[in-house]
Order: C-alpha cells, then sequence, then structure tokens
C-alpha cells in the first residue's frame, strides 16, 4: 500500500531551488536509502518529509492515513545532548507528544507504549540511567526508541550510524532491518553505500538533481550504481592495506 | 541574632524584600536549567546589561515609570538575539557581546552626560550591583512580581514536557509538530520580563548568576530533567533566603551575598559530585 508520494517535487529555501523534478513513493515496509553526496538536498528533503518545510514545487502526498508529525524520526545527535542530565525515560516518553496535544501529562497508554518500545529494543533495565552515560549505541537505540513511539508506521532515520564502531554499527543495522520485517516502513538517510546495497529494498540516489530511483538490482545495473560499488570495493581494499 | 532578626521582619519593606527575593531567585532558576542545557547562558547577562542602558535612558527622560522603557527594549533585545543565533553573518556569542558590552558603555555614557542626579557614581552602583534598591520596593513592584512568578510557574507545570523536548533535542521536537520556535520566543520574553524585574534585587551585572549557579550545582548531581529542575529550584530558594538573612545581618549588599552563597553551594555539590558519585 501506498505511505508516500512525491510527484515532479522541487525543494530548496530563500528561493535557492536545490533539487528540480523528484520523483519517488514510498509504499508500506519498504526501505529505501536515500543516497547522495554531503550538501546535494539531503537534510532539505528530511525536513520537507517532516513537513518542516513546504516544497517549491509539487506536491508530497500523504497515504495510508500518515501525517508528517507521525514519521518517527532520528535525528543525527547534536553536542548539546551528550551531557544532557535527562533520563532514558523521560527521552523514550517524549517521543509521544505527537499525540498529547495541549494536555499537560502522558497517559497510561503512553506510558505502556514507552515501556513496551524499550523493551523491543533491549533497553528497559536503563529506564532509570542518566541518557549522558550511556554509550554511543545505547544512546542510539533510545532515541530509536523515542521514535518508535512517534510512529507505527514509518521511520525517517538520518545517518543513524555516525560515529559509532563496526560491530554496533552492525547491531544497529540488524535492529533496523527487524524493525521493517515487523512491517514498519523505513527511510534511511546514508552515504553508506555498502550498507544500502546490503539492507535496502529501494534506492533513491540525489546529487542536485535525482540520478535515480527505483529497486535496489536495478540501482546496481545503472552506471552511478556500478561505479558506486566500485568505489565502496576500492575504499575497502584500501582500508584493507592500511591495516 | 534571633531578636535581630525579629525587629528586622517588624518592618514591612523587610518581608517584601524576602518574598520578592525568593520569588525571582526561583523564576530564574527554573529558566535558567533551559537556558544553560540550550548554550543560552549569557543571554541573561546580554539582556540585564540591555536593561541597564534602557534603564539610563530612562532616567536621562526623567521618566516616572521606567519600566515603560526598559522592558519593551529589554523584550525587543531578547527576540533579536535568539534570532541572531541562528544568523550566521555574525556568530550568535560575538554578536552577543557586542549588544552587552555597547549598552553597557551606551548606558553609563549617557548617565554621565545628561544626567541630572548629582550622585551618579551612586546611582550606576546601584543599577549594577542591586545594593539596597531591593528594600526600596513598594507595594506595585512586590505585585508584579507575584504575578510573574506565577506565570512563569504556570507555563512550566503546563508545558513541561514540551519545553523537555525542545530543550533535548529541537529537531525532533518540531518533526513531532511542536512548535519549537514559539517556545523559543515564549521563554525568551519571559527571560528578559524576569531580568527587568530582577534588577531590584541583584542589579544587572549580578542577574545571570541568578540563572546560571542553581542549574548547574545541581547538575553536578542529579541525572534527570525533573530532578535537575526540582533541585535547581530549591538551592535557588535557600540560597536566597540565606543570602539576605546573611546581608541583613553583616550589614552585606544583597545582591554579591546571595551570588556568594551559591558560589559556596556550587561548591560543596562540585565536592559532593568527585567524593561521592565519583564522576
Amino acid at each position: 500500500m501506498l505511505q508516500l508520494k512525491c510527484q515532479d517535487v522541487s525543494l530548496g529555501y530563500e528561493g535557492k531551488t536545490i533539487i528540480k523534478h523528484l520523483n519517488f513513493q514510498v509504499g508500506a515496509g519498504d526501505y529505501l536509502y536515500i543516497v547522495g553526496e554531503n550538501g546535494t538536498g539531503k537534510s532539505t528533503l528530511i525536513k520537507t518529509l517532516l513537513g518542516l518545510r513546504p516544497p517549491l514545487e509539487g506536491e508530497i502526498e500523504f497515504a495510508d492515513r500518515l501525517k508528517p508529525t507521525e514519521i518517527g524520526y532520528l535525528p543525527q545527535q547534536t553536542q548539546i545532548q551528550r551531557d544532557f542530565p535527562a533520563s532514558v525515560w523521560e527521552v523514550v516518553l517524549s517521543g509521544n507528544l505527537n499525540t498529547t496535544g495541549l494536555r499537560p501529562f502522558y497517559k497510561k497508554a503512553e506510558k505502556e507504549r514507552a515501556e513496551m518500545n524499550m523493551e523491543k529494543l533491549g533497553i528497559l533495565d536503563y529506564k532509570k540511567r542518566c541518557y549522558r552515560d550511556l554509550s554511543g549505541g545505547q544512546q542510539q537505540r533510545v532515541l530509536l526508541a523515542r521514535a518508535l513511539c512517534a510512529t507505527g508506521k514509518m521511520l525517517l532515520l538520518d545517518e543513524p550510524v555516525a560515529g559509532l564502531d563496526p560491530k554496533i554499527t552492525n547491531e544497529m543495522y540488524e535492529l533496523i532491518q527487524k524493525l521493517n520485517q515487523e512491517g514498519i516502513t523505513i527511510i534511511m538517510v546514508s552515504h553508506d553505500m555498502a550498507a544500502a546495497c546490503k539492507y535496502a529494498d529501494h534506492i533513491l540516489h540525489i546529487a542536485h538533481k535525482p540520478l535515480f530511483f527505483g529497486t535496489k538490482e536495478d540501482y546496481l545495473k545503472t552506471d552511478t550504481g556500478k561505479a558506486f560499488t566500485e568505489l565502496v570495493k576500492m575504499e575497502a581494499i584500501g582500508e584493507d592495506e592500511d591495516d | 541574632m534571633i531578636d535581630r532578626l525579629s525587629l528586622y521582619f517588624q518592618y514591612p519593606f523587610v518581608k517584601y524584600a524576602l518574598l520578592v527575593g525568593v520569588l525571582i531567585a526561583l523564576c530564574c532558576s527554573l529558566l535558567g536549567v533551559t537556558l544553560v542545557l540550550k548554550r543560552f547562558s549569557f543571554i541573561g547577562d546580554g539582556l540585564s546589561h540591555v536593561a541597564f542602558g534602557a534603564m539610563a535612558v530612562a532616567a536621562v527622560l526623567n521618566l516616572t515609570n521606567q519600566m515603560l522603557v526598559v522592558f519593551p527594549i529589554t523584550v525587543l533585545a531578547a527576540v533579536l538575539l535568539l534570532r541572531g543565533s541562528q544568523n550566521k553573518k555574525i556568530k550568535g556569542d560575538a554578536s552577543l557581546a557586542m549588544i552587552s558590552v555597547g549598552a553597557l558603555a551606551l548606558g553609563y555614557l549617557l548617565l554621565n552626560v545628561f544626567s541630572t542626579s548629582t550622585n551618579i557614581a551612586g546611582d550606576v552602583c546601584t543599577t549594577l550591583f542591586g545594593s539596597t534598591s531591593i528594600l526600596t520596593l513598594n507595594l506595585g513592584d512586590v505585585w508584579l512580581c507575584i504575578i510573574m512568578s506565577v506565570v512563569v510557574l504556570v507555563m512550566f507545570v503546563l508545558f513541561y514536557h514540551k519545553i523537555f523536548a525542545v530543550t533535548f533535542d529541537e529537531s525532533f521536537a518540531k518533526a513531532t509538530g511542536i512548535k519549537a520556535d514559539s517556545y523559543n520566543l515564549m521563554l525568551s520574553v519571559i527571560t528578559a520580563a524576569i531580568i527587568v524585574l530582577a534588577m531590584k534585587l541583584v542589579g544587572s551585572l549580578l542577574i545571570s548568576a541568578l540563572i546560571i549557579f542553581p542549574p548547574i550545582s545541581a547538575m553536578r548531581v542529579f541525572k534527570s530533567f525533573w530532578l535537575v529542575m526540582a533541585a535547581s529550584a530549591v538551592i535557588a530558594v535557600v540560597c536566597a533566603v540565606a543570602g539576605m538573612l546573611i546581608s541583613i545581618l553583616a550589614a552585606a549588599p544583597v545582591g554579591a551575598t546571595i551570588v556568594a552563597v551559591n558560589i559556596v553551594v556550587f561548591l560543596l555539590f562540585s565536592l559532593f559530585s568527585v567524593v561521592v558519585l565519583k564522576q
């Protein structure tokens, strides 16, 4: 079932266009990787999908009763968070804020939701721990649990493995794949091509203009896809030589 | 000592001073938690200097109600400073420093050139360090303080979870539909209002101590947002009461004594966190 559709959308801000003629769609249960170099409009696309910035042209349609505020968002970590005195419980619970409206407290159902998601991600034991005392991987799990509180349908992840070591990175990818298999749509913004090739079923490649949108299999047959996979191989060789 | 205190407390202005002092310290500490965590500690400092400059303008214009000038100018500065921190042309901290010292210099210049007062040095000292102005509060000032404190407390009760979300992670808060910019605006306007009120208590140079010290002390020991908020409020109230009582007994300046007590509490909390919590 279709959840999100971008039709001939142009993105940018302050009258400056960054990407033109963007076309793609996301169906329920898809695993979409949005790849591209830095500064090519990935973060503008994220803001537009979340409804924080209107597209310059075209329209983004939401279907399957999905609203922009119901996308579970995992932003990149900021410096402020790293030494923030908050308990894990407080952070996860704040994922429910898109349903509270002006109500100044959380209902029982929202607290149970938070506990359920913490259990799902294996962080229930850290409930009373301080967020800043956790390791990078544990912090990402906390933020993922918070994002799950905000959604039952779609997660939008912005470079979720940045700064994590390889083992934790793998665990994080496996966890996200598990969530996808349970039926949650994943939109992953990343430049980790190796992971994209491994996990994605669709790929959107942007570089100031939409280069490609389609399934992973088709992407790997295109010239850019081939070039990218070559690059990944070469980087892998380069890293081996460094060792 | 008790006799002397009970003697002092027969005077209504001493009671007013204590009430206003506690309320202002409480509001400053609550706002302080979010300001410190958002790396806006210096906004309090900058705004208080702007308030000093505005006060000088009001004094030169010989206004009977100085608040009519001081309040709007300080609120405007608060809004501009927040906008400025998103504008990249002049870096946030540099623009803050510019406004801060600029207002201080212009204020002092205006007072010196145009003031009709015979005791300029005394006036400046009172505005900068508060000295005895807290003992000259009238009933109107006290009510204004009570109303502002109620506004701040109600705001924190109603919007506590949203304020947490906006402070912890603005991107996520915006994505879940929270109007983060409106909350930032609300916080900065209220901060400006509290600073204008607090000038009477500790003077414009020492206000940021009331904003910064209680949250920082609380953060040394407590590890959840809720406990930091609560502890910060308690620390602020205890320090304000202790500081004012000491200053009355020792005939010391009120503002500086309150800040000194805050410093002592901060050192005690730091010691506790190093020795007991081993952080």
